[in-house]
């Protein structure tokens, strides 16, 4: 692809994206915004009760009722293509399939996995023969139904647009109006049943919802991927926050924003399935949750690993210094007990920066509050040993492999406990740990 | 030779074994991921390996199976360390892991079909997701016996590799029997014993890889699923020994495919129609239809077989209650008793069974001696019951009846269990027969 070629593309990515790409592009945007949302929203508490893959056999057991949708609208004599009614037979047959699961876990003892996946792949292969009837019947054509597989925005008329983006705009209300309910039966169903709830309407109404924005999300999702659309964007959310609120919104704002730029993305680009852009954008926002998100995230761990890492080597060097009468950092000494080049590279200016050494013509030396800080330490683990040694916990070959990690994460508090539980045992008239030990 | 059986062997049977061969791998796969609840890990794999095939496949250029199975093994891998990842990391269910994974791996898969060139070369995301079993077909040369070696060489590639995959399967499941079982019953005691379960797992997700790949040709990735789940979950119903579990499925996955075959080519030409149905997606549909009939006949725990034992319950209840007001009206003439009151299937099946067991007769209904020995053990147990449920137990005398209608009932190998007493009357008087 040439230069202008390239910028051509960028225009028009650009033209769609600010809405300025006709009235039927702004249209199908709206809806996928809406619909990307809603899928946010009701997907974030499918996932908190666990429904994460229940959703994705509902989500293939629409298929056949697509299929059954068109053969019976046809064979009426109407067009079979009419969005409604697809719509109105894929959320039967999709009832269908989470009732039949339910149905095989309470008749059979085979488990949930094994439930949903064969409802999902047995009411998709039905989907696919229903299909290939169409295919054989005279009028030839699928009637545009292999979008509802891949999903393609750009069959959407702006009819079809309106009513997915009515539909996942009254998702999102319902959901907001009932997030009260909704958070008390997700976190406690047994609390909320006790408290006189209407439990299990409510969980019909949460089912229902994820039975609405799946279906509406057909068009332009498919079945294959729109349960990443409900998944995604909910457990990119639950990486940046523990609050339920938060969690909403930030799934919202993640399943929208993939939505909108996946569905601009597929209609400048050719030859490229909606669907699949929509879940790579969402895929895309939740690799950068699961790198960046503070705390969660796998930048932030491996921070504080490191940052605990350095800690223990800094205690280390502590004791070591502490073994000379000056006090003075002594690299070689160090080197036996710091074994990690980069940790003793970065020793002397954590050392400093902690207040634990401070510079002298002589170089490196223990301050007060390192002196006290390595005598504290030392008086940790004789508190330790002396506890190990007389409860009898010690390793009975000798030698006390805990004590070195444990030293520590010894807060001063758990000193003194351990001082005097040490204390307490021996006070025994024989001695706590002979007696274990004597024990055959 | 017929054209009929020429047919037959030049369409037909290719595709017939295919998918057969493909149903081996997955049935025999699928038992040990049924059993270790991992059945959407095979869900998640065939849509997985997707990327792999597809990258494999724009980096070498070739289609020679080697190197779509060596893409699909590697994405198969990664997917399944995503998944642990990604539970790991965002604290989700397993579930929810793969709901993340597997459909970015399967965009990431489809765009790269569509945008990357490979639509050209009859890969294409339909016959990924419904296989296009139709296109197996035998085209020897023409002019050369069917046997002849030149014929052979032409049997198409798909049979071939689908053909290896389950005899390396096969391979795998029988050396590695007694391991995979401990594996899949007791990983933590296989952990114990010095087993590296991980390695274990690792050769079962490159062989699902594989099983997936071959069948993606015949049945679909998607349909793939329903091909590794239902055969081994239809005989998960039938025993609940490992190895009968194993031939069961085999067995299963080979009638699946039978009768999807036939279902789909077979019955519409010969009704007349012009085409065949996609037989991919019927052959999914029969693994369902071949589970749902499990589900209703099997002996464990079948709907059919508990809806029988509750019923023949039920009417031993009647019976019993039945013996025991006879006998109570006897014991006192002209006290009328409310039992509680069966169904009228249910009442007239103890009736009957009374009857023909010569406990009661003439009308109105008299015990005979049998019946009143038979009467007089549910009575004893009966009031045993309400002398315990007093003495023992601390219930009001008044509050006994009901609880020990039902105690009275229950048997262990054939005779009542009630418990003993040394009191001769029980606690409204009566005596313990």
């Amino acid at each position: 692809m040439n230069d202008t070629g390239l910028n051509t593309v960028w225009h028009d990515l650009w033209l769609t994206l600010t809405l300025q790409g006709g009235s039927a592009s702004r249209w199908v945007l709206v809806a996928a915004t809406l619909l990307g949302a809603s899928c946010g929203i009701v997907g974030t508490f499918a996932v908190l009760r666990k429904r994460a893959m229940m959703s994705d056999a509902l989500s293939h057991a629409t298929l056949p009722g697509i299929a059954t949708a068109y053969l019976a609208w046809t064979a009426l004599g109407r067009d079979g293509r009419s969005l409604p009614v697809l719509l109105l037979g894929a959320a039967l047959s999709g009832v269908l399939g989470v009732l039949a699961t339910q149905a095989i876990i309470r008749f059979s003892r085979l488990r949930e996995d094994a439930a949903i996946g064969a409802v999902l792949s047995v009411f998709f292969g039905v989907g696919v023969v229903l299909m290939s009837v169409i295919q054989s019947l005279s009028t030839g054509t699928q009637g545009g139904l292999h979008h509802f597989i891949l999903g393609q925005a750009a069959a959407m008329t702006s009819d079809d647009a309106r009513l997915i983006a009515i539909a996942g705009g009254a998702a999102v209300l319902i959901a907001t109006l009932l997030h009260k309910e909704f958070r008390l039966v997700t976190f406690d169903g047994a609390f909320a049943q006790v408290q006189g709830w209407p439990v299990s309407l409510i969980d019909l109404v949460m089912m229902a919802l994820v039975v609405i924005v799946t279906v509406v999300g057909l068009q332009a999702v498919g079945v294959v991927l729109i349960v990443a659309l409900l998944v995604i964007p909910a457990a990119a959310a639950r990486l940046w926050t523990d609050r339920l609120g938060r969690m909403l919104v930030i799934a919202a704002l993640i399943g929208g924003v993939s939505a909108y730029v996946g569905v601009a993305i597929s209609a400048v680009a050719h030859n490229t399935p909606t669907g699949a852009a929509i879940v790579l954008c969402a895929g895309a926002a939740f690799g950068v949750s699961l790198l960046f998100a503070p705390r969660r995230g796998l930048l932030a761990r491996s921070l504080d690993l490191a940052r605990l890492r350095l800690r223990i080597a800094c205690e280390h060097a502590l004791d070591a210094m502490l073994e000379h009468a000056d006090g003075r950092y002594d690299s070689h000494d160090i080197a036996r007990s710091v074994r990690s080049p980069l940790a003793r590279a970065l020793l002397p200016h954590s050392l400093r920066r902690w207040g634990w050494a401070r510079q002298t013509s002589d170089g490196l030396v223990l301050s007060e509050a390192g002196r006290a800080r390595a005598k504290a330490q030392r008086d940790a683990i004789a508190a330790w040993h002396g506890y190990l040694d007389v409860t009898g916990a010690a390793h009975p070959g000798g030698g006390r492999p805990s004590a070195d990690a444990v030293e520590h994460v010894l807060s001063p508090r758990m000193v003194e406990e351990i001082l005097r539980a040490t204390a307490k045992v021996s006070e025994l008239p024989s001695g706590g740990a002979s007696r274990e030990r004597a024990a055959p | 030779m017929s054209p009929m059986l020429q047919n037959f062997l030049t369409l037909d049977l290719p595709a017939l074994l295919t998918a057969m061969f493909a149903g081996v791998s997955c049935a025999l796969l699928g038992t040990f991921l049924l059993l270790r609840r991992q059945s959407l890990m095979g869900d998640a794999i065939s849509h997985s390996v997707l990327p792999g095939i597809v990258a494999a496949f724009l980096l070498t250029g070739s289609r020679d199976p080697l190197v779509m199975f060596g893409g699909a093994a590697l994405a198969g891998v990664v997917s399944a360390g995503l998944v642990e990842l990604v539970r790991r990391a965002a604290r989700l269910e397993a579930g929810a892991a793969m709901g993340v994974v597997f459909p970015v791996l399967f965009a990431l898969g489809v765009l790269l079909l569509e945008r990357g060139g490979a639509r050209s070369v009859d890969l294409d995301a339909d016959c990924v997701l419904y296989g296009e079993l139709s296109r197996i077909i035998w085209s020897p040369p023409s002019g050369v016996a069917l046997g002849s070696s030149a014929s052979l060489a032409a049997l198409p590639r798909e049979l071939y590799s689908a053909g290896i995959v389950s005899l390396v399967a096969s391979v795998f499941v029988a050396l590695l029997f007694k391991e995979l079982r401990l594996v899949s019953f007791d990983a933590a005691l296989a952990t114990s014993l010095g087993f590296r379960a991980s390695v274990l797992n690792l050769l079962m997700l490159i062989l699902t890889a594989a099983a997936v790949v071959v069948s993606f040709e015949a049945v679909g990735s998607i349909l793939v699923v329903a091909l590794l789940i239902c055969p081994a979950a239809s005989a998960r119903l039938f025993t609940d020994r490992l190895s009968r579990q194993l031939w069961l499925s085999l067995g299963f996955a080979v009638l699946t495919v039978l009768a999807g075959y036939a279902a789909a080519v077979w019955f519409p030409l010969t009704w007349g129609s012009s085409s065949a149905l996609s037989a991919s997606g019927m052959i999914a549909a029969m693994s369902g239809v071949g589970l749902g009939i499990a589900i209703i006949v099997s002996p464990k725990g079948g709907v059919v077989l508990t809806r029988w034992r509750r019923f023949e319950l039920a009417v031993r209840v009647a019976r019993e209650d039945m013996l025991a007001r006879l006998y109570r009206e006897e014991e006192t003439p002209g006290r009328t008793l409310v039992i509680p009151t069966p169904s009228r299937i249910v009442a007239a099946a103890a009736r009957r069974d009374l009857r023909r067991l010569g406990m009661v007769e003439g009308s109105p209904p008299r015990l005979t001696a049998g019946g009143r020995t038979e009467a007089q053990t549910i009575v004893r147990s009966h009031r045993l019951w309400e002398t315990y449920l007093v003495h023992e137990v601390g219930l009001r005398p008044d509050h006994v009846h009901d609880p020990a209608l039902v105690l009275e009932h229950l048997r262990k190998s054939g005779q009542p269990i009630a418990p003993s007493t040394s009191t001769p009357v029980d606690p409204h008087d009566r005596p313990i027969p």
